[in-house]
């Protein structure tokens, strides 16, 4: 067991300079074989870890990861968790993440700074209004905490808003889900690495799969940069790879990689004490405990794995930013990035059993992955540990491609007479 | 009264020209010039800021844009107003108003400041550790730890500045001009290349420029006034385009850059007005040659922040090129022979400097003779232990260092002083390099990183490639630029040159002090006072990539991102963890390499610009009455036409009622129209189609719906076949490109085959739509000549007639169950064409309506909208249209969809009408619809899509799609709202005319 | 952003071209043969390369025609550029 964290042992280490702190997590070399290997130490690889040694009793693991844990998109996104979402399977899936992201910090004993600051989401014509009420009536039988809000609820909630009528897109009202907000991404990765292994989870960085082996119709391993590993149980979560690595076991997969840019401000005091959302006008906002405005960008068209996108899409963003936000035309992008998402057709993830045995998938979480982080790792762990999924992720199986059971998240395609 | 520092008039200080400005409140006076930075030292002014993390005093540390530490409000509380501004950066005007941030009350004395004493709780990483006991109150430590970050404060007004773009094409683009981007600038426009020389700083020339000592010459002058006659010439070049004031912020693929031009902020606030602020230039260049230079690197000991530390090369700076010293009492202290450098100009100034501390032990070097020549104290193999002083530097202490650098030994001296320059040698300025995608390679001899392998048509020359000193300069770039610019040679083949410069260095990434680490502050990144011993325990934590330790640590990620001490950062782990500084790999420069100002990026696509308006011709017709206008896509339509102080309900009711009892009319011009000609073009419209078009006959209309290839319903609309291989397409308002675009596709890439031409037509005509039972009246005395007799012209036809001179089309279709008969017209007459309409109708009370109407008398009908009764989860089959997909063809595009196992289900959401018990009641659209309320979880079947109140069944009617639906008729149902529960039946669709007899009444 | 040589129009920004996916994924001749898997191979199942990948652009804000590009997805390096019904270059 690790040393618990606490202001206490905070207190006790400053006296020794904080030169005895252990590690958060080793830095193993593999073993030969162990019970199950997850592919990809982002959020949801560390967190399935995590959930399949604490709840399955399975404690020889290990995460493969070809660079270093939570720096794919873990550590690239905007952090915006809600659970807000129209499909009953989605409002189970998300709001089953928020519920544990709830006692995270505690649960871990490291603290993701999950800040429940509230989201809103932009109406900002006559079918964003239908929709978003749609999403609210859905939300409140769900059990989810959305309300929806006239244009003045929206200003008085975050007054910063441009919410005159004269304005091209002007707002006409929205949703706030109070519960939801924002938490540290990297803590989230570091904290299920501290926690996995010290339930005995090997972390293998820099160790890229190379390969998947097969005996017949099941897996037997995977080829790294470190050597074979023997396994009869491979999770894969590598977003943005998710079809390379299925390409080494033969599969195709309904996924286009796509570059996602995000960006910050510099730093100021505090100025939006929430996160807003407007699709319609392409805007999403909020600011950091650090006091950078963090803001998400949209996706290009075409499929990439440069993690670098155009700047058209960058431009686009700030116009919208700016159209809300006439005040940030002064403040300062600090820095833009880019990740890979990997996209389903209907904007739903895959958490699945493939057709080779021992080989499961999650993926295609699109843009919006880090908030269902807990969830995921929680329910691809019960699925892999039990080879059938739970019942709240069996709507995100691979055969509803086939059967056109999608859960459709993309909503209504916004076209009117 | 502050003391004066100004020593000698600076080469770009105009001493006729005094300015004056305000820092936290205090007025002072500069010269034409001057940065902040300059005017501020020159007024012995050090403390200007307080630091992100332990608020401790900070002060001037560099010149230019790589400053960590001097950063300042401009014009707090005004509408001007700009947080984090480099006071290194900014020239001063007449009127300037700065402040430091992140200090209360003032800088001088600021209560944050306790988190210095603090600081041995407040370790690298600490919030990770802590503040999670009780949960719930994370959010209240949250809101304290929220309100002591941030650095400067946001604008809290619209900003009145306004900001353009540029799109500038060149042969050549030169980042930097410095001697190595002015010589490139130089050959690259006289060998007749278009030329674009880009420089961050008001002046030109870098940092030669300003370089008059004797132990630098060029053809037998000293380098800077070489570089000023060579700056001459420049100016006169046709080819070349010079850009001052400058800074390039990326470099993208396929030699893409964007720079921001800054155009006022050097000038008064009152000479700003109607001038562009910014102008972002967005360069695409067939080559770029980066001249962008090198940052010194600070050194890393304990204290090293203090105000009045400043880099050497930077206090040379002051004083040669702004005339300021930094202090009286200047000590330097220096790893290699830069420093002497500095130690000349201030020798040459007359400025005082107590000692040079040099860790190297023996140095055989021009520089430094000379300096021993004028009976400067120089400590050999010494390095600075610590410094004092609290808010500016007062002495330093300094001891022998060990032969291997790991250890001081011998006893501490103590020397006083109240400025220390220090240099570790250069960092070449790859930043933009990187950003291109560029390799770099490891330089063991000084520890750096230079250019490797270039990912498209670039080259680095000078510093910024690893040539530091003049002679390989001089030596290497006319060679290398005569090989990228493939010309035949260069006017700088025999330059002489005299460069005094001992490449000789001892690199020490962290320097030995007597105290053990944990007790020390030695600033690696000093805005985020990130330590080196926060980098050690991030390391000991098991951070071992160098992305962990900077994100752990935060170094790196300040405002500066970095630019200072990055590479000490990498030193510090290469030997802690004891790994090749090669194999480490460095952080990702990001761009911009300096920020960027927001409104820079987005130009003039603010307010109106935002976004096209797109407006019918007839748009003036409806603003002059009064109509209220909806979003629809780009485009505005009218919404309703609201009467006397009526309300969007009382409006709606009255246009829906005229409409139906006499005649409405609507302005339909947004509806997407695709004309559509060929030999194939019916059996074009076969495959796009649900239904089939073969058997439609000439002059006739008809409905189709378009799924897509997941058997989904995407568009829909009424296509009339205008002659034997012609039609015009209609789609709808939001969806008309979306639609084109698919089409096209279809048409190009998997049916090549098919003789079929597709032109968007959309904005080529106006449409107007009159309907109601007077609607033939009205038409026919618009259009006399033509036969509008139910034989002659059916409902679902089409004719060709003319108004005046003027060929129209008229369709004698319906969205709303009444007669009605649309006109298609050239755009430039849909208005007078309106207005004709209006005045024939005027004795049948002809009501104009607008779109919320318009969904009213579709809704009684039971005609779908697509986008607001389909999502992308509903087919035909759904919508109860089974009728609309033809059995008989052998595909379609959605064909095969139709029939997976979840698409034939029949327990499928479906449409239907809905009624509410209580007719007055009106329906939410979106709320959800339910069978029991009682049930737990409540299970949702499904949700109103369309509701309103219908004056002319005077009840409430809606449509909404519900599971299982089809089967469900009569059936009661419930509509849970927040408070109560609406009892409703399921119905068919269609309200109104179910006999469709008003369609020719 | 990169620069695509459109085979009608010659080079041009990126921004001027939509993208539209992976290349050479024939419309099946008689879905209605298909079996629902073999269906949803050909409808939603990608190849997704990192690497070279042959992929089909629209110059839609210019001549509206699609055609077919190479491109390496891993540094966005395009290779080729060939007309649709063209027979593609080898990589």
């Amino acid at each position: 067991m690790k040393k618990k964290y606490s202001i206490f042992s905070l207190i006790k280490n400053s006296f020794s300079y904080h030169e005895n702190w252990g590690k958060a997590w080793k830095d193993p070399e593999p073993k030969k074989e162990y019970d199950a290997i997850i592919v990809g130490g982002g959020g949801h690889g560390l967190a399935t870890a995590y959930y399949l040694a604490k709840k399955h009793e399975m404690k020889n693991i290990a995460v493969v990861e070809k660079g270093w844990i939570g720096g794919g998109n873990t550590g690239r996104n905007t952090t915006i968790i809600r659970s807000n979402y129209l499909w009953d399977a989605s409002a189970g899936l998300y709001d089953h993440a928020l519920k544990i992201w709830e006692n995270l910090s505690q649960e871990l004993n490291y603290n993701v700074m999950f800040s429940q600051r509230g989201v809103m989401n932009l109406a900002h014509n006559l079918q964003d209004v239908r929709d978003l009420k749609r999403r609210t009536h859905a939300n409140r039988l769900n059990g989810i905490d959305a309300v929806y809000l006239n244009t003045d609820e929206v200003k008085k909630f975050c007054p910063i808003i441009n919410t005159s009528p004269d304005i091209r897109y002007p707002v006409l009202g929205g949703t706030l889900q109070k519960r939801a907000g924002t938490a540290r991404h990297d803590a989230v990765a570091w904290g299920y690495a501290r926690g996995a292994d010290s339930m005995g989870v090997d972390i293998i960085q820099n160790c890229e799969v190379k390969g998947i082996k097969r005996d017949g119709d099941k897996v037997d391993g995977i080829e790294t940069t470190k050597g074979f590993i023997k396994t009869n149980k491979i999770g894969v979560v590598a977003a943005g790879h998710s079809s390379v690595i299925a390409n080494m076991a033969g599969l195709r997969l309904p996924l286009e990689s796509k570059p996602l840019q995000a960006l910050v401000s510099e730093p100021v005091k505090p100025i939006i004490d929430t996160v807003v959302m407007s699709n319609a006008v392409h805007a999403y906002v909020s600011q950091s405990d650090k006091g950078e405005l963090v803001i998400g960008a949209g996706t290009d068209d075409y499929i990439s794995y440069s993690q670098k996108g155009s700047h058209e899409i960058v431009e686009g963003t700030l116009n919208a930013i700016l159209e809300l936000y006439p005040l940030f035309s002064r403040m300062r992008m600090l820095r833009q990035w880019g990740g890979i998402v990997d996209i389903c057709p209907d904007a739903s993830p895959i958490i699945s059993k493939t057709s080779i045995k021992g080989l499961y998938f999650n993926c295609g979480w699109g843009t919006g992955g880090f908030k269902a982080t807990p969830g995921s790792g929680d329910l691809f762990a019960h699925t892999i540990a039990n080879d059938e999924p739970h019942k709240l992720n069996a709507a995100f199986n691979l055969n509803r491609f086939t059967s056109g059971d999608l859960v459709d998240e993309h909503g209504a395609a916004a076209v009117a007479h | 009264m502050n003391k004066n520092l100004r020593v000698k008039s600076g080469k770009i200080i105009d001493e006729t020209y005094r300015i004056s400005f305000q820092f936290n409140g205090k007025t002072y006076y500069g010269f034409q010039g001057d940065t902040l930075a300059s005017a501020l030292l020159a007024n012995d002014v050090h403390l200007v800021a307080r630091s992100f993390k332990y608020h401790r005093p900070r002060g001037i540390m560099t010149a230019g844009s790589e400053e960590p530490n001097a950063i300042v409000q401009l014009h707090d509380n005004s509408d001007r107003t700009e947080p984090n501004v480099r006071a290194t950066e900014i020239e001063i005007y007449e009127g300037l108003v700065a402040s430091s941030q992140n200090c209360w009350p003032t800088v001088n004395f600021d209560i944050g400041g306790i988190n210095n004493f603090l600081s041995p709780l407040l370790p690298a990483g600490f919030y990770y550790k802590t503040f999670m006991w009780p949960a719930s109150l994370w959010e209240k430590y949250e809101y304290f730890i929220r309100k002591s970050a941030g650095l400067g404060k946001s604008p809290t007004k619209a900003d009145p500045d306004v900001y353009e773009h540029r799109y500038i094409h060149c042969d050549v683009l030169v980042i930097g001009s410095g001697i190595s981007g002015i010589i490139a600038a130089k050959i690259s426009a006289k060998n007749g290349f278009k030329t674009l020389l880009v420089e961050e700083k008001p002046n030109l020339g870098g940092s030669t420029i300003y370089q008059n000592s004797d132990h630098f010459k060029i053809n037998n002058q000293n380098s800077g006034s070489w570089l000023d006659k060579e700056i001459n010439e420049i100016k006169k070049l046709k080819n070349l385009e010079i850009k001052t004031r400058t800074s390039v912020a990326a470099y993208h693929g396929y030699n893409f850059l964007l720079a921001r031009e800054s155009l006022t902020d050097h000038l008064p606030i009152e000479q700003r007005k109607g001038k562009t602020r910014h102008r972002l230039l967005k360069i695409r260049a067939k080559k770029v040659i980066s001249a962008t230079g090198s940052i010194e690197r600070p050194m890393i000991f304990d204290n090293n922040d203090r105000p009045g530390i400043l880099l050497s090369s930077s206090i040379k700076r002051y004083v040669d090129l702004f005339g300021v010293a930094c202090g009286e009492k200047n000590i330097l202290f220096t790893n290699n022979d830069s420093a002497y450098e500095t130690a000349i100009s201030l020798i040459q100034k007359g400025i005082n400097i107590e000692a040079i501390i040099d860790n190297r032990e023996e140095i055989d070097s021009r520089l430094v003779y000379e300096v021993e020549k004028n009976n400067i104290k120089i400590f050999k193999g010494f390095t600075v232990t610590d410094t004092g002083g609290y808010k500016r530097i007062k002495r330093i202490s300094i001891m022998q260092l060990s032969k291997d650098g790991q250890k001081v030994i011998g006893s501490k001296i103590n020397i006083s002083c109240d400025c220390l320059g220090v240099s570790g040698g250069w960092t070449p300025a790859v930043h933009l390099f990187t950003q291109s995608g560029g390799k770099l390679k490891f330089r063991d001899e000084d520890q750096t990183f230079i250019p490797d392998s270039y990912p498209s048509d670039q080259l680095s020359i000078g510093a910024c490639n690893g040539d530091l000193t003049l002679d390989e300069i001089l030596g290497n770039v006319p060679q290398v630029l005569k090989k990228f610019l493939n010309i035949e040679a260069t006017e700088y083949a025999n330059l002489e040159t005299l460069s005094s410069t001992n490449k000789s260095k001892r690199n020490i990434w962290l320097l030995p002090t007597d105290k053990i680490l944990g007790k020390t502050k030695s600033f690696v990144d000093f805005q985020n006072d990130s330590t080196a011993k926060d980098i050690k325990l991030a390391l000991r934590e098991g951070f071992r990539s160098i992305e962990h330790v900077k994100r752990y640590t935060t170094t790196g990620m300040g405002t500066d991102q970095g630019k200072l001490g990055n590479m000490h950062a990498l030193g510090i782990i290469s030997e802690t963890a004891d790994a090749k500084m090669g194999k480490l790999g460095t952080t990702t420069f990001r761009p911009p390499y300096t920020p960027l100002t927001f409104g820079t990026i987005v130009g003039r696509n603010v307010g109106e610009f935002f976004d096209v308006f797109r407006k019918t011709p007839m748009h003036e017709w409806h603003t002059d009455n009064k109509a209220e206008f909806e979003n629809v896509g780009q485009w505005k339509r009218a919404w309703y036409y609201p009467k006397n102080n009526e309300d969007m309900h009382q409006a709606v009711q009255r246009e829906s009622k005229a409409a139906r009892e006499s005649a409405g009319i609507l302005d339909a011009s947004t509806l997407g129209k695709i004309d559509i000609q060929g030999t194939d073009a019916s059996e074009f419209l076969n495959r796009v189609y649900t239904n089939a078009w073969s058997k439609l006959a000439v002059g006739k209309c008809r409905y189709g719906l378009m799924l897509n290839e997941d058997g989904m319903v995407y568009d829909d609309g009424v296509t009339t076949r205008l002659d034997e291989n012609h039609y015009i397409m209609t789609t709808t308002t939001g969806g008309a490109a979306n639609v084109m675009s698919k089409l096209e596709d279809y048409l190009q890439t998997e049916w090549p085959e098919l003789d079929v031409y597709l032109t968007s037509v959309t904005d080529h005509f106006a449409t107007v739509s009159v309907c109601g039972p007077n609607s033939k009246k009205i038409i026919s005395q618009v259009i006399p000549d033509l036969d509008f007799s139910d034989k002659n012209f059916p409902h679902m036809s089409f004719k060709n007639a003319k108004i005046g001179k003027i060929n129209c089309r008229v369709m004698r279709i319906s969205f709303t169950g009444e007669q009605s008969y649309e006109i298609n017209i050239q755009a430039n007459y849909g208005k007078s064409v309106w207005e004709k309409c209006m005045e024939a109708g005027k004795d049948y009370n002809i009501t104009p309506y607008g779109t919320e109407t318009m969904h009213l008398l579709r809704a009684e009908k039971g005609f779908i909208i697509v986008g607001q009764d389909t999502d992308a989860t509903m087919t035909p089959i759904d919508l109860q249209m089974d009728w609309i997909v033809s059995k008989k063809k052998y595909d379609f595009i959605g064909k095969r969809s139709l029939y997976r196992s979840d698409t034939i289900r029949e327990d499928r959401k479906q449409l239907v009408g809905l009624l509410t018990e209580d007719p007055n009641e009106i329906l939410e659209e979106g709320a959800q619809i339910v069978a029991d309320v009682n049930k737990s979880p409540i299970e949702m079947l499904g949700h109103i899509t369309s509701s309103y109140y219908s004056p002319n069944l005077k009840k409430s009617i809606a449509l909404g799609v519900v599971k299982g639906g089809k089967n469900r008729m009569g059936q009661k149902l419930i509509i849970p709202m927040e408070k109560k529960n609406i009892n409703v039946t399921v119905a068919d669709p269609v309200f109104l005319d179910k006999e469709n007899k008003r369609l020719n009444a | 952003m990169f620069i695509i040589n459109c085979p009608f129009c010659g080079e041009r920004d990126q921004s001027e071209f939509k993208a539209g996916g992976e290349a050479h994924i024939i419309r099946p001749k008689q879905p209605t043969e298909l079996s629902d898997d073999e269906w949803a191979e050909y409808l939603f199942m990608r190849k997704n390369i990192k690497g070279v990948q042959f992929e089909r652009w629209n110059h839609i804000h210019g001549c509206r025609k699609w055609f077919n590009v190479v491109r390496n997805t891993s540094n966005d390096e395009i290779k080729a550029v060939y007309k649709m019904g063209e027979k593609p270059p080898s990589y």
